[in-house]
């Protein structure tokens, strides 16, 4: 007991140890000061800018920079979706796999682009290596470094006064890409090879089994045969069985993993090489893997309230938002934790199953895994789920109702506990300008933010920005709950059913890409509509985000006085949660009623 | 004021950029260090015995000999995958059930069923996790030291090794936690399963 907490509280730890610095590194980067590595990254950049004759100080204005996202995501889009229909064509594919079908191909290319890693396939059983490094890796990169983009668009948008300019799109992504993701990930893949993650271009391996396995006519496993390996024959009950095969050998996936494995977690990406993403034990084979990509999801996101903090010369606004993330993570992480050790009572199957933690991680252990027990695997999902990152150890799927709640639910608040790298704390500053608003209503002031005044036009977007993830969940999941070919798709059945439907739209209203795994996603109508609620949720706030930058940069700033609100105390802290909970649960406290609630209160009756 | 076609032919540029850096030079580089540094663990830690593979030492097997250590539950996957010459390989898939169905408490107690006919030394002991769930992969190499523990008398019994030599032999496949502090202490079962054969030296 005394173990696991301190194991919790390590994580944490860990994690605000490691954001520190590198949101410090992360501001002298983007401001073009100098850095460590300065000598050596400065170089590379400036070699991209001659390439593509980029000029360093251009300042597009928000509607230019918003143009210039939306054309580079489509590129990549098209890309992509071409890449996938065409894989069975192209090198790259040692196992000659086919190319995927249109709506699968366009449901993954929104996935990627979007930032959201939403996967209705496999990796091992669908997608070639090209098609893996060329395309999911590449926009792993891209689709990161565009949200971190936005941000300091927005950043911008606050700390310029009367300008037009927000910087230039090309030059955030080359800088973000060059002198950030690419170092830090090169350092990350190779600690993760050392600790047995697999990073290959050969074809996938078959090896002996110890013991063989037989298999019907119908592809049904006989468990008690008795296999006789000599004469090749399989009985049962001393029957032998004519048409049975006997299976004598296992696959082993292989591929160019671990590379794509790094900047998933590190980008908030989330897409897993294999299709169980790192609960795999080729793609997340031990504690010292676990560790490390399990900090590297939030390492980021975490970083980039200390970035903020010092980028608008306020470094306790900084702090105040981080606490009100971290606030939130933690009192998650609690729920989770407590829900899954305790275990479900179906599990204990009246005291014949141990689920103590006696020499064993106890606890609900269907979908996890051995080497992660509780403790790894329930700090994963609160993690992977409040940073819009979707990667998985174990399977969310089957979690307690409480703990699959928590999950929808930091997802359903918008992912802005963290969120994704950028987006989640562009999308937390609107719910701050909200804070301010309602909080300047309270007390009669004109609200203003970091010395900007918050007029109706950014109200306007920042409400937008906060109600695109509600939105885009409810109507997308209420649509789906009508069409009766949807229910075929699940499953559980009952109320984990249709929490098994609301976790897919919030993970693609959340661009969050984690499943309830059961579902069968890759049907046309799920494929399509999962696919436009991801880049509905990914381009109207980055779009309301820009407008506001936009124009809090044309804005004089104006001093602060007594009777300025403190956005940087407690009191700021409490009403910012308070705000994003309060419309998280106006919003989805019906719908998780019929889902998560519904199915812990049927088992405690 | 940029038109379009100038932020197009920029994109563009920018993108083919990427996709070379970030898809080809990034993930070349690394698989060429990987493959020179960590040659066993890139290319998926096969363990290798007298010229045969006897399988990955991160891929759970299935087990049913009362010989060998049982490892977690497997939901077998015989339909996905072939080799070359259209045989059936092995495959696993996690459940994805909830563990508050009654579907799920039906599947738990036909487990434990088994599992108490299985080892009738352990009489009325309560069964370790482990041992009734699925886990996460579908494909998990380990089970927890209480889960092993609870299979020695079975395996003395069914084989001619003393409780002694399995307990010494469950050991040398058993991994702390990193630091002593994270993850789990963990068993490996191809590992244990191949020094009880013999295969590999114990």
């Amino acid at each position: 007991m005394a173990g696991s907490i301190i194991q919790y509280v390590l994580y944490l730890t860990i994690l605000v140890a490691l954001a520190i610095p590198l949101g410090a590194y992360i501001k002298r980067v983007m401001y073009g000061e100098k850095t460590t590595f300065s000598k050596i990254f400065t170089p590379c950049e400036r070699a991209v800018y001659k390439v593509l004759r980029i000029k360093g100080d251009e300042d597009m204005t928000w509607k230019q920079y918003l143009v210039s996202i939306l054309i580079f995501s489509g590129i990549g889009f098209v890309f992509l979706f071409l890449l996938q229909l065409l894989q069975g064509v192209l090198p790259g594919n040692p196992q000659g796999l086919g190319g995927v079908n249109w709506d699968l191909s366009f449901n993954t290319a929104a996935s990627f682009v979007t930032n959201t890693n939403w996967q209705a396939y496999s990796g091992e059983a669908t997608l070639s290596y090209l098609t893996q490094a060329l395309g999911l890796t590449v926009q792993n990169f891209v689709s990161a470094a565009t949200g971190i983009a936005v941000l300091f668009a927005l950043i911008r948008g606050f700390t310029k006064v009367k300008e037009k300019g927000l910087g230039s799109f090309w030059v955030d992504m080359t800088r973000i890409i060059v002198q950030i993701l690419l170092p830090l990930n090169l350092a990350i893949t190779l600690l993760l090879v050392g600790g047995g993650v697999v990073q290959s271009l050969k074809s996938a391996e078959t090896v002996t089994l110890l013991e063989p396995v037989a298999v019907s006519a119908e592809g049904e496993i006989l468990e008690d045969a008795v296999i006789d390996l000599a004469a090749k024959t399989v009985s049962v009950d001393g029957k032998i069985v004519s048409d049975a095969e006997i299976v004598t050998e296992q696959f082993v996936p292989l591929g160019p993993a671990a590379s794509q494995i790094a900047i998933k977690q590190t980008g908030t990406n989330g897409g897993g090489f294999f299709g169980v993403n790192s609960a795999h034990p080729l793609e997340n084979p031990s504690a010292f893997t676990n560790l490390i990509e399990m900090i590297s999801l939030l390492l980021i996101p975490a970083a980039l309230c200390f970035t903020f903090g010092k980028a608008v010369q306020n470094k306790k606004q900084g702090t105040a938002i981080f606490l009100a993330m971290f606030l939130m993570l933690a009192a998650a992480l609690g729920v989770l934790a407590v829900n899954e050790q305790n275990a479900a009572t179906a599990l204990s199957e009246n005291s014949a199953v141990d689920v103590s933690m006696a020499d064993q991680a106890g606890g609900n252990m269907e979908g996890k895994e051995s080497r992660f027990g509780i403790v790894a695997s329930a700090t994963w999902a609160a993690f992977t789920t409040a940073a819009s990152n979707g990667s998985v150890n174990s399977m969310h799927d089957s979690y307690t109702p409480l703990g699959g709640m928590v999950q929808m639910l930091q997802m359903q608040l918008g992912e802005v506990i963290f969120g994704g790298v950028g987006c989640g704390l562009y999308g937390m500053l609107a719910f701050a300008i909200l804070t301010v608003f309602i909080a300047g209503l309270m007390v009669g002031r004109t609200p203003e933010f970091l010395g900007k005044k918050i007029e109706p036009y950014e109200m306007k977007w920042a409400v937008l920005m906060c109600l695109a993830t509600p939105i885009a969940i409810l109507v997308g999941s209420g649509a789906a709950a009508m069409v009766p070919e949807v229910a075929q798709s699940l499953n559980n059945s009952g109320a984990h059913g249709f929490s098994e439907l609301l976790y897919a739209f919030s993970s693609a209203g959340g661009n969050n890409g984690s499943a309830f795994a059961g579902f069968n996603a890759n049907t046309v109508f799920l494929d399509v509509s999962l696919g436009l609620v991801m880049l509905f949720a990914r381009f109207l706030p980055i779009a309301g985000t820009l407008a506001i930058a936009g124009s809090l940069a044309g804005k004089k700033r104006i001093a602060m006085t007594a009777g300025t609100l403190s956005t940087t105390n407690g009191m700021f802290v409490f009403l910012l949660i308070f705000v994003v909970l309060l419309i998280g649960a106006l919003s989805f406290f019906p719908a998780l009623a019929l889902g998560p609630l519904a199915e812990f209160f049927g088992g405690i009756a | 004021m940029k038109t379009a076609k100038e932020i197009l032919s920029r994109a563009a540029g920018l993108f083919l950029i990427f996709t070379l850096l970030c898809g080809v030079a990034y993930t070349g580089i690394v698989t060429g260090f990987a493959q020179v540094l960590f040659p066993n663990q890139a290319n998926g830690s096969i363990i290798e015995a007298d010229g045969v593979k006897y399988g990955s030492e991160l891929l759970g097997q299935t087990y049913t000999d009362d010989a060998h250590l049982w490892g977690r539950i497997m939901n077998l996957d015989v339909t996905t995958y072939q080799d070359a010459d259209g045989d059936t390989l092995l495959y696993s898939a996690p459940s994805n059930l909830s563990p508050t169905s009654e579907e799920y408490a039906a599947l738990i107690a036909a487990r434990v069923e088994k599992i108490r006919g299985a080892n009738p030394a352990m009489d009325e002991k309560a069964i370790p996790v482990d041992l009734v769930t699925c886990s996460g992969s579908g494909l998990d190499p380990h089970i927890s030291p209480a889960a092993a523990e609870y299979q020695v008398a079975r395996i003395a019994a069914a084989s001619n090794k003393s409780e002694a030599k399995i307990r010494e032999i469950i050991a040398a496949c058993t991994t702390g936690k990193f630091l002593g502090i994270f993850g789990e202490e963990t068993v490996n079962v191809l590992e244990t399963n191949l020094m009880l054969d013999g295969i590999l030296p114990a």
